[in-house]
């Protein structure tokens, strides 16, 4: 790490969720991606009412549920199982798909190999040719809902940029996502590019620069 | 007297032709037809084409029976996990694989069950799915058009189903199920209880025993930990 980055300590995976979570609205209606998304719902500011969607069938997923209280019957979209918010309801594959791409959800937080200035996500696939592809219901949140965040760490483990110019990995969906929260920083994509909206305490704007492909823009 | 429900998983499974493409409901391990799926591995029938959310985890369980007994020719998923037997033998170019869109997925299925031949959707527009496609601008936004999904044969669980097929699902276990149920020719469902017709609410039936031929008690209960 370089003397810029010595007094800045990254946020962890719960710190990161929680820094996003602050960000959801009263009352949306919010889809959650497998992976550090999920954690966004332990961190809803309380008294804060948003309702989740899980794209296996459930509006009103609660969380996960004390192991006496475990309905075998009722997982999340990662085979975990939770609870139900009161309220809930169940829906077919079908039904549960046609309320994201007819654009009724408000959100989704999924996670990404590289997100692009111009909006790009990536998140599926490492290869061209990936024989083990991990679409699942990416490619229909990413197009379906109308604010698509990105949660991951800033940069790989061996250092390479995620946020860039241009995505190399194979494409979720093209000029989709509208903001990047990482272990780092919190971007806007805009016309313009990225524009850093929120730096943890004691980084730089040139040491996350430093660390970023793409060209960040100050608000 | 309408009669649908059948006695023996023979029966069950009879019919079931070389070649057919199968739709296997269910997403992760709540909801699957886990006995139908065994009772598919013991009738016999080779060169599937099998419909499914995912090709499975590992090697367990019966659907991975399937491919270790070399019956599948091509799996249409949203989701391959590398680790699975399916993964293992798409890698090695044992089994074709098309991967869809889990919504374009339910979509084609829906769509199939419902008469409507082919779509145009956002979803995967600019993405290698959509690679070889049609795709046109429709209301300003690029689409690519998706096929309806015809299975020959689905099977189907379900929580509470008469001698009509009239079925109703419990929680995260309808998932595929409605739609699976309305997009085959044969359609075949393992229900955990049996209802006496009338008995289940009017107004909480999901799949109306129309689009079913054949139910079987298989009260396993709980379905098993993820």
């Amino acid at each position: 790490m370089s003397a810029t980055m010595a007094t800045a300590k990254p946020l962890n995976r719960a710190a990161m969720a929680a820094r996003a979570a602050q960000d959801l609205r009263e009352g949306w209606y919010v889809n959650l991606g497998i992976g550090i998304p999920t954690l966004v719902a332990d961190h809803i500011p309380s008294g804060r009412e948003v309702i989740f969607h899980s794209e296996n069938g459930i509006l009103g997923m609660g969380p996960a549920p004390s192991p006496d209280q475990v309905d075998p019957w009722l997982i999340n979209a990662s085979s975990q199982y939770v609870s139900l918010q009161p309220g809930a309801c169940f829906l077919h594959h079908a039904d549960s798909f046609g309320l994201v791409r007819g654009g009724h959800l408000d959100l989704c937080v999924l996670g990404a190999y590289q997100v692009a200035e111009n909006g790009d996500l990536a998140n599926w696939a490492m290869t061209e040719n990936d024989p083990a592809p991990q679409i699942g219901g990416a490619m229909d949140l990413a197009v379906g809902t109308k604010e698509v965040w990105v949660l991951m760490e800033h940069t790989t483990k061996d250092g390479r940029a995620r946020v860039v110019h241009q995505c190399t990995y194979p494409l979720t969906g093209r000029g989709v996502v509208t903001r990047v929260y990482t272990n780092l920083a919190v971007l806007d994509v805009t016309g313009r590019g990225f524009v850093v909206i929120d730096i943890i305490p004691g980084l730089t704007i040139e040491a996350l620069q430093a660390r970023t492909e793409a060209k960040l823009h100050l608000p | 007297m309408i009669n649908k429900i059948v006695r023996s998983m023979d029966e069950a499974m009879s019919g079931i032709q070389d070649g057919s493409t199968v739709l296997i409901a269910g997403f992760g391990h709540v909801g699957q037809p886990i006995a139908l799926i065994q009772g598919l591995v013991e009738q016999g029938a080779r060169d599937l084409t099998i419909v499914s959310n995912s090709g499975g985890r590992g090697h367990t369980g019966p659907l991975a029976r399937l491919f270790e007994q070399d019956r599948v020719r091509k799996i249409i998923c949203s989701f391959l996990r590398a680790s699975s037997l399916a993964g293992e033998l798409v890698r090695v170019g044992k089994v074709e694989l098309e991967v869809v869109p889990q919504g374009t997925l339910a979509e084609r299925l829906r769509a199939s069950g419902s008469g409507v031949q082919a779509f145009f959707t956002p979803t995967g527009a600019g993405t290698k799915v959509a690679e070889g496609k049609e795709t046109r601008e429709i209301g300003g936004r690029e689409c690519v058009l998706e096929y309806a999904l015809h299975g020959d044969v689905a099977l189907i669980e379900a929580w509470r189903a008469d001698r009509w097929g009239n079925a109703m699902y419990r929680a995260t276990g309808r998932s595929y199920n409605p739609i699976m149920a309305a997009a085959a020719k044969l359609t075949i469902m393992q229900t955990q209880h049996l209802a006496e017709l009338g008995e289940l609410d009017s107004e909480a039936i999901t799949t109306p025993g129309i689009y079913v031929n054949r139910v079987i008690h298989v009260p396993y209960g709980d379905p098993p930990p993820p």
